[in-house]
């Protein structure tokens, strides 16, 4: 039947610890680039010429509307087949496994994110938007100080549900050698030929992080969307 | 009543101002001048030149039906619409327009424009607060980052504002938090924290329950009072007679009507303003 105690032996631990580490890295750092690439990019995305919002939109799409294993092997297996790339100054990142996975996962919560954002300046009410125009703002103020805070607000229900998909989207990296969380499983479960144990736990650890994530975003839409909750008093 | 304010006016612009270009014969500074403004939707004309002068203390009451262009007017004043043809004077200054494309005047300077749109305060019938600011973030926001006022003088500015329209101790709400008549008196304090030439108000009770017009009507009276310069699109009648000293009564992108309210309301002379004053009394 199901035995455990291979799990609680000091090296499986450790793995899964690193395994954790790497996880939290990869989330981090993609979120991080994703997020701050995602803003001038929702900008772009909501402007009046084709010529501003068509790139944005072909990336969207295609991002969108293709699997992200297949955007890290094209990354990672792909692009090796090429001198040119091999020749490049990038080499050095794009050999390493998990440049190649932050990349294909930035680029990927950046996708989501911009529609995301353009689809929250949208919905900007028309009358705060003239209210701004009718105290003199320019087209800069008016977006740094009315139509992003409000979307980026808007936005956080969102963007929460968005963290936890890239959460379980960070297990994609086993498959390019490294060693997360998933990593991590599929190394005891080759090690010792038992599947359930060390997934069961891999899961478990996912659900904890992602119980988390979604505490940690209701505290903060508790801060930044106090202007929709309803009357305290 | 009115004549004695007159006086008043003009002995303070006297005071204040003292170049004698741009005087009134009745001695009272130009605020703003609007000529001959033409707009049309497609083939469908809803300003047919109308013209407007406002000098420093005047309150003006624009009426009529609806579909009369009446906020298509005062929209087109700090250009919010952008009309076909016609002059735009503030304090003096001509906003440069030229024509786009599309056959409609634009701006030709962005940056002239905004600094005559901060002259020109508005206040909208669905208050258009920003609802992701408190009331003191709304008030100190066109100050602070428009006008570049110090922060704190903008704040100590904001509580006085908001004194004046009956609301201290609201500074932290929220604008989803508070009724309307409260929210519509924010707005007339953020208009007010610009220090407007003149302030556009764009039916501004028109939103509002009725046991909540009163308040906001009583913050406008006390601004006419103070001598501020207001042009007012509004379907409440009592104040078109008793505060406003100037009413335009709008039909169909012309102005049937206009004169002294107290004259033109009690008597009017149009077919027109007679069949609109009988359905709305």
């Amino acid at each position: 039947m199901l035995d455990f105690t291979m799990l609680i032996e000091p090296d499986n631990l450790k793995l899964y610890a690193d395994g954790l580490l790497t996880t939290l890295k990869l989330l981090l750092v993609s979120l991080a680039c994703g997020l701050a690439v995602s803003v001038p990019l929702a900008v772009l995305r909501v402007a009046r010429s084709p010529l501003l919002y068509g790139p944005v939109w072909l990336y969207t799409y295609v991002i969108r509307g293709t699997p992200m294993l297949l955007q890290l092997y094209l990354i990672y297996y792909g692009l090796s087949q090429f001198a040119v790339v091999r020749d490049s100054l990038a080499w050095p990142l794009l050999s390493e496994a998990s440049f190649c996975a932050t990349l294909a996962l930035a680029i990927n919560t950046c996708a989501y994110t911009t529609e995301m954002l353009a689809g929250a300046i949208r919905a900007t009410s028309h009358g705060e938007v003239e209210a701004a125009k009718s105290v003199g703002m320019s087209r800069a103020t008016l977006y740094r100080r009315i139509l992003l805070p409000s979307a980026l607000r808007r936005s956080l229900p969102a963007y929460s549900n968005e963290v936890v998909m890239m959460l379980h989207a960070t297990s994609l990296a086993s498959t390019v050698t490294l060693l997360d969380i998933t990593g991590a499983a599929d190394r005891l479960y080759s090690t010792y030929y038992m599947p359930f144990e060390p997934f069961l736990a891999a899961a478990l650890i996912y659900l904890l992080l992602t119980w988390g994530l979604v505490r940690v975003f209701r505290k903060l839409e508790g801060r930044y969307l106090a202007y929709l909750a309803p009357r305290s008093h | 009543m009115m004549e004695v304010q007159n006086s008043q006016f003009s002995s303070e612009t006297a005071a204040t101002m003292p170049a004698p270009a741009g005087l009134s014969p009745a001695g009272r500074v130009v605020k703003l001048q609007v000529e001959n403004l033409h707009k049309s939707y497609g083939s469908h004309e809803v300003l047919k030149g109308l013209s407007l002068t406002a000098r420093a203390g005047d309150v003006i009451s624009i009426i009529g039906s609806s579909g009369s262009g009446k906020s298509t007017f005062l929209r087109c004043i700090n250009m919010l619409e952008r009309p076909h043809t016609g002059r735009i004077v503030v304090a003096g200054e001509e906003l440069e327009l030229v024509k786009a494309r599309d056959g409609m005047l634009k701006a030709a300077r962005e940056v002239q424009l905004q600094k005559m749109r901060s002259r020109l305060a508005m206040v909208f019938q669905h208050f258009n607060l920003w609802a992701h600011m408190t009331v003191l973030e709304n008030i100190i926001e066109a100050p602070v980052h428009v006008l570049g006022v110090d922060k704190d003088e903008a704040v100590a500015r904001a509580r006085g504002y908001l004194a004046k329209v009956g609301l201290s101790g609201v500074e932290d709400k929220y604008p989803a938090h508070m009724s309307g008549g409260q929210q519509q008196r924010v707005a007339i304090a953020r208009a007010l924290a610009v220090e407007p030439e003149v302030m556009l108000f764009d039916e501004p009770t028109s939103a509002l329950d009725p046991e909540l017009v009163g308040e906001v009507l009583k913050v406008m009276r006390t601004l006419a009072e103070e001598g501020r310069t207001m042009v007012v699109v509004t379907h409440e009648m009592g104040f078109a007679r008793d505060v406003a000293n100037h009413v335009m009564f709008l039909h169909q992108g012309r102005v049937e009507e206009e004169g002294c309210p107290k004259a033109i309301l009690a008597n009017p002379q149009s077919e027109r303003l007679q069949q609109f004053l009988s359905k709305t009394r």
